[in-house]
């Protein structure tokens, strides 16, 4: 295809993608580096029956126009980085002075909201790609045994939790799991303590939003490896069995070396869609003692305390910061796969 | 493959029965048991006294007389105005659609027809981008925004999902241009067309199948988005997912959550619809990507 018609063709695509994505990225980092401005305030002199006094108040007018005249506000350099909101140099240095040891340090560092946001969302999503891959893995090799009419209507049950938004999948889990809800009650009964409640426990918390983010992601799993099974070579298969290779034999040697190429694309996709992870912590009202990174920005957009643009911008050059890190080997990979293949 | 299946031990079998039934289990019975709760009153669904109440519904015969109530429905819908967000959603989702299909196909079918070293370079971008959690290109739009008054109304909040799904529709576009052999738009061209003509009168007859499965799945990113809709957009303007999540914060208070319940199945039942419908597409969909490469 000519450049000229490539252009043409590519343009409209091309404008929005720069638009509300590249310029948004550099945008975040610019506001990163500014801060609020502070209320103008100016000395009144008020008289009341008992004399006049001096008092300190907000100029509102003067306020309203310094935030006209600079959108942005002040000129912050990389100070809203260093805060105790963010990466918390100081905070971390006089933790590190102070701890006699690293359990210490690190309970320490777990206190400040950056590093506390930066802990569950590895941790949430470290552990739910690999289990989703493994849930995944196990349902699509059950459903394919299964006999032909079955097929269908199990994959139209596995879509479900998957196709649904993700904020009303969290909160029908998170009815049910109310103390108040099935799930809750069940729970309470089975352990006899009747006051058991998952929303009370930090690490119950942490349990439920990755059980969600399993039961939420495995589908996806599950569909692409159902897809890889179906092209599995079955002249392969056959030859394993007349080598007299069991059926687990057959399965780790024949099947899975197949499926690889497919776990690396569900590694990526899942990577960075668990990175993100967001809405489940809304649903369950988890912010006491589980935070993501998307949340704390959320939190400084439109969290009702305020709108901190600069300390949202920080959090988010820093999440990004966070994505490269996560997709560099994977996006290394797909270089060298693609290379043979398209150019 | 049947022949395999009945030389399968029966210890084997019974495990992948009881394993797929559980999981089948799990994976739908939140949802029948919310559908089912959502025409119950609050003190049945929540129940303090049992949870068995849910299933045999004790106080929703006390409270309204029959074993099922609309209560929550109504409420909802009609005191809560939900039907307005159902509207908004409507407008948004379909626009999303639509301007998200157009722009990608145009694009997608250069990507798959251009062979260029910059093409690849396009894609690979595409893909960073679609790592972007949303919510920090969110947080870039909003300043600007609030500066020049574009926040807070539909069209805003269409055009940056659009640009949001742009990166995701490329990809699969442009996969699906490449299962189309490249001789039928070639020879158009030779036999006169132009570039564009080629695309408009060869490939757009033969593309149907690859952009609906596509569309399936930006309605979903627009449908099913919390981030984007829930901060560019004012009260009034509010879609579906939002409201909901608004629900929670007003209607805990004035113990009326079973409005939030019922707003949660009906803004869940057209995506029931959707996959019963097409099953087949978003299977092949999820796929495309994987299998193909």
């Amino acid at each position: 295809m000519k450049n000229r018609t490539f252009f043409w063709f590519i343009l409209p695509s091309l404008v929005t993608m720069i638009l509300f994505i590249a310029l948004p990225i550099g945008s975040v980092f610019i506001q990163s580096l500014h801060i609020e401005h502070v209320a103008v305030l100016k000395e009144v002199k008020n008289c009341g029956p008992f004399g006049c006094k001096l008092e300190v108040q907000i100029d509102v007018e003067a306020s309203v126009q310094i935030k006209e005249e600079q959108p942005l506000g002040k000129f912050n350099g990389f100070g809203t980085y260093k805060n105790r909101n963010h990466l918390a140099t100081s905070e971390l240095a006089l933790a590190w002075s102070d701890s006699p040891n690293w359990g210490k340090f690190l309970s320490k560092t777990y206190n400040l909201p950056f590093y506390r946001a930066l802990a569950f969302t590895l941790t949430y999503t470290f552990v739910v790609t690999p289990l989703v891959l493994l849930l995944g893995f196990c349902i699509a090799l059950g459903v394919n045994s299964l006999p032909k009419q079955f097929k269908g209507p199990t994959i139209f049950v596995s879509l479900l939790p998957m196709i649904v938004t993700p904020l009303i999948g969290s909160l029908i889990l998170f009815w049910m799991i109310d103390a108040e809800g099935i799930l809750g009650s069940m729970l309470q009964w089975l352990f006899e303590d009747p006051n058991l409640s998952l929303k009370a426990s930090p690490t119950l918390t942490w349990i439920m939003l990755i059980i969600y983010g399993i039961w939420h992601s495995a589908p996806f799993a599950f569909i692409v490896f159902y897809a890889g099974l179906q092209t599995v070579p079955t002249d392969t298969i056959e030859a394993a069995m007349i080598d007299g290779a069991s059926r687990l034999e057959r399965t780790r040697y024949v099947v899975l070396p197949h499926l690889v190429p497919l776990i690396v694309f569900i590694c990526l996709i899942q990577l960075m869609d668990n990175f993100r992870v967001f809405e489940p912590i809304v649903s369950f009202s988890a912010q006491a003692s589980a935070t993501s990174l998307s949340w704390i920005i959320y939190n400084d957009l439109a969290g009702g305390e305020g709108t901190f643009f600069g300390s949202a911008g920080a959090t988010s050059v820093l999440t990004i910061l966070g994505v490269a890190v996560l997709l560099i080997p994977v996006l290394l990979r797909t270089w060298r796969d693609f290379k043979g293949k398209v150019v | 493959m049947s022949e395999i299946i009945h030389r399968r031990p029966w210890p084997l079998n019974t495990v992948i029965w009881f394993f797929v039934l559980c999981w089948v289990f799990i994976a739908g019975f939140p949802f029948l048991w919310t559908m089912w709760g959502s025409f119950k009153v609050q003190g049945d669904f929540f129940s303090k006294a049992d949870w068995a109440y849910a299933i045999s519904g004790v106080r929703t015969q006390v409270e309204t007389g029959g074993a099922f109530t609309g209560d929550g429905y109504f409420g909802a819908w009609i005191t809560k105005s939900f039907w307005v967000a159902a509207l908004n959603t409507m407008i948004v989702v379909i626009s999303v659609v639509v301007i998200s299909l157009t722009l990608g196909t145009l694009g997608g079918y250069a990507l798959a027809r251009s062979g260029k070293k910059y093409a690849f370079y396009l894609l690979m971008l595409a893909l960073v981008f679609r790592a972007m959690p949303h919510i920090t290109l969110v947080s870039g739009y909003l300043l600007p925004f609030f500066e020049w008054n574009l926040w807070g109304h539909l069209p805003t909040a269409i055009i940056v999902m659009v640009a949001i799904n742009q990166p995701f529709t490329l990809w699969m576009l442009h996969s699906f241009f490449l299962n189309i052999p490249k001789d039928l738009d070639e020879s158009a061209m030779v036999d006169g067309c132009t570039r564009f003509q080629a695309f408009r009168r060869v490939i757009v007859p033969v593309m149907w199948p690859g952009v609906v499965t596509t569309g399936l799945f930006s309605f979903l990113l627009a449908y099913n988005d919390f981030t984007v809709t829930a901060t560019l957009l004012s009260q009034a303007n509010q879609t579906m997912v939002p409201k909901i999540a608004s629900f929670l914060g007003t209607t805990q208070t004035e113990g009326n959550v079973m409005f939030a319940v019922a707003a949660v199945v009906s803004a869940t039942a057209p995506l029931f619809l959707l996959v019963m419908v097409f099953q087949r597409q978003i299977v092949s969909g999820l796929t495309t990507g994987a299998v193909k490469g």
